[in-house]
């Protein structure tokens, strides 16, 4: 009994620490991309823009690819129910909705977790190893400032704007799918998704997206941050950098569908 | 008596990894314009009392005074303004492998001053041609070799102009040719910029070759403090090994114990 007692109290002992270093982490970012350039502390924006390359625009062929099979993919399953009802002409409204207020987000935050988040990790895990972060500090160099906040920002910018890119993509998968496969009438697809579609969807989306890059930004960081020993501490840490992205992702969606639901 | 010109005061300095002590209760001096060695065995502490000295580290208790100025006491932004002048120079180099070797030892001048792109340049060529690598400012980090790399690691540190600089054993994993030459760039430093040199080190080939004054840690305290004659000196058991070259005495565990520490049979 004292065993479970013991477990519990030392798990949740370890959260509420990892907790209090996320929460200085965030202070710490906001601060350095807020409050400091503000006091002449300057923004490192080249470096920004080169990571917003890496993670929105070299990242669109795979979401783009990824994101168009699922809108087929959507479409056929989706046939599959409501072609018993004639009702071919609502796989629009069906792969619309789901593809602006839930797939398109979350397919591109898992896979820009999987590119980018995990090369985060591996990065700062790899420049902790090498005594690079070190090095940085005692230059008199805020890490904060020189690793997180470019990487903070781009990854701000570059996850909802691929996940606009995503549901329109998606969408046009469907559309193919259903047009040419299932041959529901073009013009009939395309009044009936547009008729189905409010700009609260693609809010609920884009709201989603912003929140889906803060986990993937900030887990890939304080991952790689908690990297000790050699090159399998970067191992396992990368590793465990994609799974907590994406068990916080799947919670965070949940916490906005239900409150874009309720609400 | 004359005032001795201290940069570095360590007073009753302690350090604890969680309940471990790893440095415990040491006091020293370093003098301005001297090679100071911190000499010692494996997980002695040496490495510990360095980043102490450049504040990776906050002490569990004691002081650090460098320059007359309370280090430990420092707030990060003062503690800022003490790391631009003073450089340091990492064990594996610790250059930023996405960045060249130029680009390396030009980030501290872009980033702490407003000099022109033009003068950076120069004045990153000159650091560079200090340490024997003028001509390899346009290398990645990786295309260097190990003795290269911890030029390269020294022009860094020099780019700022420090007054103190540090070394983090400077020879590991150099063969002796390279060793040789980067204890004859330890001491070309010393002598033409009059520098304060902290190195901390086990090899005592370079501490025959560059040391001022050498402090001896053992288990985290000092068992030995000043020139490298008043060490040899010294009849302490730890310093006369460690001079010698003796591995530690058999711990004299006799066959049955040895036995049952292998098979737990009694």
């Amino acid at each position: 009994m004292s065993a479970v007692f013991g477990y519990t109290g030392r798990v949740t002992l370890n959260s509420l620490y990892a907790a209090s270093l996320v929460c200085v982490l965030m202070v710490d970012t906001v601060n350095w991309l807020l409050w400091q350039p503000l006091r002449g502390r300057g923004l490192r924006l080249r470096s920004a823009l080169e990571h917003f390359v890496e993670f929105g625009v070299r990242s669109l062929p795979i979401v783009g690819m990824i994101c168009f099979l699922i809108g087929a993919i959507m479409a056929m399953q989706a046939a599959y129910t409501l072609e018993k009802w004639g009702a071919t002409r609502f796989i629009a409204s069906l792969v619309g909705v789901s593809a602006m207020r839930e797939l398109a987000p979350l397919m591109t935050a898992i896979l820009i977790t999987g590119r980018c988040g995990a090369a985060i990790t591996a990065e700062i895990g790899t420049m902790k190893v090498a005594e690079e972060i070190d090095a940085l500090q005692v230059m008199g160099l805020n890490p904060t400032k020189f690793l997180v906040v470019p990487k903070f920002l781009a990854m701000l910018i570059a996850v909802p704007c691929v996940t606009v890119l995503a549901m329109f993509i998606m969408i046009f998968g469907g559309y193919l799918t259903s047009v040419y496969l299932i041959h529901v009438d073009p013009v009939t697809y395309i009044d009936q998704t547009l008729l189905s579609m409010e700009g609260r969807d693609l809010m609920t989306g884009m709201v989603k997206s912003v929140f889906f890059a803060v986990v993937i930004c900030w887990v890939g960081v304080y991952r790689g941050f908690q990297v000790e020993g050699g090159a399998e501490g970067v191992g396992n840490r990368t590793t465990a950098s994609v799974v907590t992205s994406i068990f916080l992702i799947i919670v965070v969606d949940l916490v906005w569908t239900a409150l874009f639901y309720f609400g | 008596m004359s005032a001795v010109d201290n940069i570095i005061e360590v007073r009753d300095l302690v350090v604890k990894y969680g309940d471990r002590t790893v440095l415990d209760g040491i006091s020293f001096d370093i003098r301005r314009g001297e090679i100071f060695v911190i000499l010692g065995g494996s997980g002695c502490g040496k490495s510990t009392l360095l980043r102490n000295l450049v504040g990776l580290m906050r002490p569990f208790s004691g002081s650090i005074t460098i320059n007359g100025e309370n280090f430990t006491a420092m707030t990060d932004e003062e503690r800022i303004e003490v790391r631009k002048r003073i450089g340091m120079c990492f064990q594996g180099s610790a250059l930023f492998n996405s960045i060249s070797v130029a680009d390396n030892v030009a980030l501290p001048l872009r980033e702490h001053t407003r000099l022109e792109e033009s003068t950076i340049q120069i004045m990153t060529r000159i650091k560079l041609e200090l340490v024997g690598l003028g001509k390899f400012g346009d290398y990645m980090p990786s295309e260097l070799s190990g003795g290269m790399k911890k030029r390269a690691g020294l022009a860094r540190a020099m780019a700022m102009d420090p007054f103190i600089i540090f070394y983090d054993e400077p020879s590991a994993g150099l063969d002796p040719i390279v060793a040789a030459g980067l204890d004859g760039l330890i001491r070309k430093m010393q002598n033409t910029f009059n520098l304060t040199s902290v190195v901390v080190t086990h090899e005592m080939e370079s501490v025959r070759l560059i040391a001022d004054r050498v402090c001896m840690l053992d288990r985290g305290r000092i068992v030995g403090l000043g020139d490298l004659e008043t060490l040899r000196a010294m009849d302490h058991p730890f310093v006369r090994q460690f001079f010698e070259r003796r591995p530690n005495e058999d711990s004299g565990t006799d066959d049955g114990s040895y036995i049952h520490e292998l098979t737990g049979i009694d």
